[in-house]
């Protein structure tokens, strides 16, 4: 029983980084455009949030500059692909490799440094004498308690608000939207704005409160990983939290498998979450034959409006 | 619709979006059957990127000027620089070419990285497997196995598209993990030279498996291999039928649906192509540069294999042109590590650049309307 | 201003490129009456409605609402007027539930709890009992069926305060039923005082439900009238048309043996709607049969099976000597069936690609064109050339990507590669769609060539002009199935527009 605990309890750490990307990626998908810089942008928000936190010491601070950056490389990502038009898969797959050369640039002068307890505990001790529940949630971090916080409020948003109404509009049948008079452009550039400040988060938490030193490229495709966990979810913030747990299990899996003294070596052990993603895709292809997979109907087609002659 | 007459417009409305826009003299229309943009904008958007950069280098307490002129002696400057940018042209060249074969009739592998270690490993297996072969044996031993091993991990990709709908550049990406982690189990377990001093790699190669060197120099044969390829893939898109069907499939693939052409039987195939150019491309680093496999023994060739097909557009001649520069770019990265900027300024620009490139690529659909 | 006239439109004139839709049409409808617009597909009528809603704005003439002149710029504006239109294919996002897809539009409040989404299913609901409207209010739309997400969107534009409702095509996607719980609909409207505007091509429809009925001609206003001072079959005759073809076929001198047999076909299209039943038809050689009908008959359908691009459950389909299993496009090539495809950019040609490769397309396996797999390319742009040439393909070089050629050039050089293969039967789908009368011209004296060479030609085509002008004989297909089969020299267009309509001469539905 403590040894379940405390493998969730781990899976949960490592899951919040993918879960806080997810999320971010399901916001930006669910507008219609792709986003495939998930881990140039999670590099990009783990970097800015240590040199920040390094200099100022404030994770306010650290938190405050990772969402500006994270927003700017959102909009560059909206002007090329709902301005520009341009194809969503490259400017995608640009975010990465800038995000990831940019991060190394700047993260050379901090590699290694350690900064642990940068995100402070939230301690309940009224919860620690509840079994399971207080070794998993008495002693969480602020981030951790975000995330949870973000799914609601994003499942809430999506289907209680005017503006999740839009937003699933706009997503599956983007003329029909505009004819309705909601601007569809505009909304576009809002969510992926907002979904990249999710996805920088997800990247600064990965650095401040899961592995908490700056290694070059050490989101080790978490960020490729949140794009498929999207995919599983089915563009579902709460499907997206299971999963994310799920995949924050195998990562850890393979160290626990490791510390039971087993002979398999460690680094097929971590190849694990890399091939059970591309299983479950294909679990998933295999049953979309004839099921809709759930992905909305307008994702990576640009809108233009058809010219009123 | 047989009228002959046709009156005079009388009045034309306009929408609430122009009205609006009304008082600037000009505005832009997207139209998205106009052309392509005219190649100097490729050429603009790269000098764009590289400013942009400047900036980053500037906060880093550099003068830009002074580092791109430090990258580009270091790059071209010398035949010291022109011989190491060349052996790093090799395997752009390869594994862009490998990317462009697929993202023409658009599958989007993103895997050249994965399909390039493979290659490497395979090759290696070689030389550890049967390490008396005489140099006439072992040199087309490796080559067979590192295309092969290549071929199969891009195969490894196809397969789930084809016959899962899985999204190509998901299973390509999470196989490139894959494959590292399999040379790091290799290189720090079975393979490691065990007088090594503990070194993460191989041991050397014998003279037998590796590939001839130009003259005194670092320059191997597969500069040789990978030119002969882009002339094949010169060939094959331009004068064979495959190609013909490629470029068919690449642009409107119900239309070549309609003309008898089978899509998934292509997709299998461009992948074991693809995969096998950038398996050859690890095989040619291991046996022609390296000597022997080691840890990281790929700086990011296939990731930067994505924006040498780009900026060549796909076009053969374009491809050697842009794996010289990037092979530049990533030497001239090494070369500014003297004046204190680390290597991964090279990888920051190139992702500038794809940037911008994407931009400029989209800059001639638009048409600056003058606003009657 | 004419007092009671809701909407009035005055010498509208529309034209698209070279196309005139509209040449000066006038229009007039009134609060509390259903008024019909009658005529053929292409006659005008939708472009009218598109204008009126704000989808197109006119080139010429005004539109007035309530005596008042409208500056409709957009659907926003002529919502806002009070103008909504239902369209053929419905503007509602499959994903949401009906209501949602109602109040869509609506930007008020932000938050949505269950309390205030009780109380909109609520008013949506009776909205929707008001009118004798009955859909599930809280189900996704894509579980609804078509009918039912018709009555949505009717809801849709009521809701927003329409009093002028538009619908285009109304009962075109509807079961019988269906259709007659939305004439008890139109006629709840009416009594509400609001303005109904249907469009239709169905005699039998226009004589149930509505007021007054407009009949328009080839993009003129043919004759308005009250529904008691006409009859069906004059109506028939106003839409039509009375003129004869000028050219009337060839008879039957050289009318070969059978070409083409197709028996009890059964064809199901997507999400298993049956599209063809029990189709049976013939095609000799040198003779050219027209399939007449109204769009949305199978007759997509029917060409895509003969072209080996959808498979068949049932029947057979033998051609020249030899019987196909299943649906093969390379079989159906090699066999000598030409195919020139609807939505001849969407799938017969590749837009980005220059003359020379689009011509290609079908004829590269041959060892003219390839050998040993390469493609015999110095050959292949002088072949190119001498066919562009021949069939007068007006381009700028081979090279030009063809998306930059004008609709009719682009149809020539589709002719081109088809009749280039030399093929057995052309089986042509909406040929002269899109084209002005010099290009369309063109192409019909192409089919009309092949004819004459002893091949087959299967002409599926709306425009009744032009299959009475060039048919041997004349099918009519209604349902998926052909309802009525004449000699083309025998042919009597109001009889045959009365198939069309799923009317035999009785006036009795098929």
């Amino acid at each position: 029983m403590d040894l379940f605990v405390q493998l969730f309890a781990a899976a949960m750490a490592s899951g919040t980084p993918l879960l806080l990307a997810a999320l971010g990626g399901i916001l930006i998908e669910r507008s219609g455009i792709i986003q495939l810089g998930v881990e140039g942008m999670m590099l990009m928000g783990a970097i800015v949030a240590c040199l920040t936190f390094l200099r100022t010491e404030s994770l306010a601070l650290a938190l405050l500059a990772v969402f500006a950056v994270s927003a700017v490389l959102g909009l560059l990502h909206a002007f090329l692909t709902v301005s520009l038009r341009a194809n969503q898969i490259v400017s995608g797959l640009a975010m990465t490799l800038f995000g990831a050369g940019l991060s190394a640039y700047l993260g050379k002068p901090v590699s290694g440094i350690p900064m642990p307890g940068a995100v402070p505990k939230l301690y309940l001790p009224w919860l620690e004498n509840v079994p399971a529940a207080g070794g998993l949630f008495a002693n969480l971090d602020m981030l951790t308690w975000f995330s949870f916080i973000l799914v609601l409020a994003m499942h809430l948003f999506i289907h209680r608000t005017s503006w999740g109404l839009h937003l699933r509009a706009i997503g599956d049948n983007p003329a029909t939207a505009d004819v309705m008079g909601i601007r569809v452009q505009a909304f576009r550039y809002g969510c992926v704005t907002v979904g990249s400040m999710l996805i920088g988060l997800a990247g600064a938490d990965l650095l401040l409160a899961f592995s908490p030193t700056w290694i070059e490229g050490m989101t080790a495709g978490r960020g490729w990983i949140a794009v498929a966990l999207i995919i599983f979810a089915r563009w579902n913030p709460i499907r997206a939290l299971l999963c994310a747990y799920f995949f924050g299990m195998l990562d850890t899996l393979g160290f626990r498998i490791q510390l039971l003294g087993s002979e398999i070596p460690s680094y097929f052990l971590k190849m694990i979450p890399y091939l059970v993603t591309i299983l479950v895709l294909m679990v998933l292809g295999w049953r979309s034959r004839n099921k809709p997979s759930g992905a909305p109907e307008a994702l990576g087609v640009p809108y233009i409006r058809e010219q009123r002659l | 619709m047989n009228q002959q007459t046709v009156p005079a417009p009388l009045a034309s409305g306009e929408t609430a979006a122009e009205a609006k826009t009304k008082r600037l003299p000009f505005r832009l229309e997207f139209d998205p059957s106009r052309p392509d943009s005219p190649w100097w904008i490729t050429i603009v958007s790269v000098l764009l990127a590289l400013a942009a950069c400047g900036i980053f280098i500037a906060v880093n307490g550099m003068n830009p000027v002074t580092v791109y002129a430090k990258m580009l002696t270091g790059a071209f400057g010398s035949s010291f620089g022109l011989t190491e940018t060349l052996v790093k042209t090799i395997p752009l060249l390869l594994c862009g070419l490998g990317v462009s074969i697929a993202y023409r009739i658009s599958v989007w592998n993103i895997g050249a990285e994965g399909q390039f270690v493979a290659g490497a490993i395979a090759a290696t297996a070689v030389t550890v497997y049967f390490p008396g072969l005489p140099a006439y044996a072992a040199i087309p031993a490796m080559l067979v196995s590192g295309v092969a091993a290549g071929g199969l991990w891009g195969l490894l990709t196809a397969i789930p598209r084809t016959f899962f709908q899985v999204n190509e550049l998901i299973t390509s990406l999470m196989l490139n993990y894959v494959a590292l982690l399999v040379l790091n189990y290799v290189v720090f377990g079975p393979w490691k030279d065990p007088q090594g001093f503990n070194f993460p790699g191989t041991p050397v190669f014998t003279e037998a498996m590796s590939l001839p060197v130009l003259g005194g120099t670092r320059l191997h044969l597969g500069l040789a291999f990978a030119l002969a390829a882009v002339a094949l893939y010169a060939l094959l898109i331009r004068y064979t039928r495959w190609g013909y069907e490629w470029r068919l499939i690449g642009a409107n693939p119900e239309a070549a649906r309609n003309a008898g052409i089978r899509l998934s039987r292509h997709i299998m195939f461009v992948m074991l192509l693809s995969g096998g150019l950038a398996g050859l491309a690890g095989m040619a680093e291991v046996s022609g540069v390296a000597h022997r496999l080691m840890y990281g023994i790929s700086p990011g060739y296939g990731y930067t294999a994505i924006i040498v097909a780009w900026l060549a557009r796909l076009n053969p001649a374009g491809l050697i042109i842009s794996s010289f520069l990037f092979g530049g770019l990533i030497v001239g990265g090494y070369s500014v590590q003297t004046i204190g900027l680390p290597s991964s300024t090279s990888s920051m620009l190139q992702g500038a650049i794809l940037f911008f490139l994407i931009a400029g690529g989209m800059i001639g659909k638009f048409r600056l309307r003058r606003n009657v | 201003m004419n007092e009671g006239y809701t909407v009035e439109m005055k010498q509208i004139v529309k034209q698209f490129g070279s196309v005139l839709a509209n040449d000066r049409v006038d229009f007039r409808a009134r609060a509390g009456e259903i008024h019909a617009l009658l005529g053929e597909n292409g006659a005008g009528k939708s472009t009218m409605m598109c204008m009126l809603s704000g989808v197109y704005r006119p080139t010429g003439g005004g539109i007035y609402l309530h005596g008042r002149q409208a500056g409709i710029r957009s659907p926003k504006d002529a919502m806002k007027l009070g103008v909504g239109m239902i369209f053929q294919s419905f503007r509602l996002v499959q994903s949401l539930t009906a209501t949602e897809n109602i109040i869509l539009g609506e930007s008020s409040p932000f938050w949505r709890g269950r309390g205030w989404m009780k109380t909109k299913l609520e008013e949506i609901r009776s909205l929707a009992d008001r009118f004798g409207l009955a859909f599930p209010v809280d189900r996704p739309v894509w579980e609804l069926s078509v009918g039912e997400q018709q009555r949505v969107e009717i809801v849709k534009t009521l809701y927003r305060g329409a009093d002028i409702v538009i619908l285009d095509e109304p009962t075109s996607v509807l079961t019988p039923g269906e259709a007659e719980q939305l004439f008890a609909t139109l006629a709840h409207m009416k009594s509400e005082g609001k303005t109904v505007i249907i469009t239709t091509h169905k005699l039998k429809e226009v004589m149930a439900v509505s007021d007054r009925i407009s009949v328009m001609r080839k993009g003129r206003m043919i004759a308005s009238m009250a529904k008691s001072e006409t009859t069906e079959r004059e109506l028939a005759r106003l839409m039509i048309g009375k003129q004869i073809p000028a050219a009337r076929p060839a008879q039957a001198r050289s009318i070969g043996k059978p070409l083409l047999t197709v028996k009890h076909l059964d064809v199901y299209a997507e999400h298993g709607r049956k599209a063809l039943g029990d189709l049976s038809l013939q095609v000799n050689e040198g003779e050219i049969v027209g399939v007449a009908g109204v769009a949305g008959n199978g007759q997509k359908e029917l060409a895509e099976s003969l072209a080996g691009l959808r498979s068949w459950k049932r029947g057979t389909v033998a051609f020249d000597g030899m019987t196909f299993k299943t649906a093969s496009v390379r079989a159906a090539m090699e066999a000598g069936i030409s195919h020139v495809p609807e939505n001849r950019m969407r799938s017969g040609l590749a837009g980005s690609l220059g003359i020379v490769d689009n011509l290609l397309f079908k004829s590269y396996r041959s060892p003219e064109r390839s050998t040993l797999g390469f493609m015999r390319t110095a050959r292949n742009r002088a072949w190119a050339q001498t066919l562009v040439e021949q069939f007068d393909v007006r381009t700028p070089g081979l090279d030009t990507p063809v998306r930059q050629l004008s609709g009719g050039n682009q149809q020539k050089l589709l002719f081109a590669r088809e009749i280039s293969r030399d093929p057995k039967l052309m089986v042509a789908v909406h040929p002269t769609q899109g084209l002005d009368i010099g290009a369309a011209q063109g192409v019909h004296r192409l089919l009309v060539e092949l004819r004459e060479t002893g091949r087959g030609v299967l002409l599926i085509s709306e425009d009744l002009d032009e299959v009475l002008q060039l048919s041997n004989r004349i099918l009519v297909i209604f349902g998926g199935a052909i309802v009525y089969e004449t000699k083309g020299c025998e042919a009597d267009r109001e009889r045959i527009g009365l198939y069309m309509a799923g009317l035999t001469e009785e006036g009795e539905a098929v």
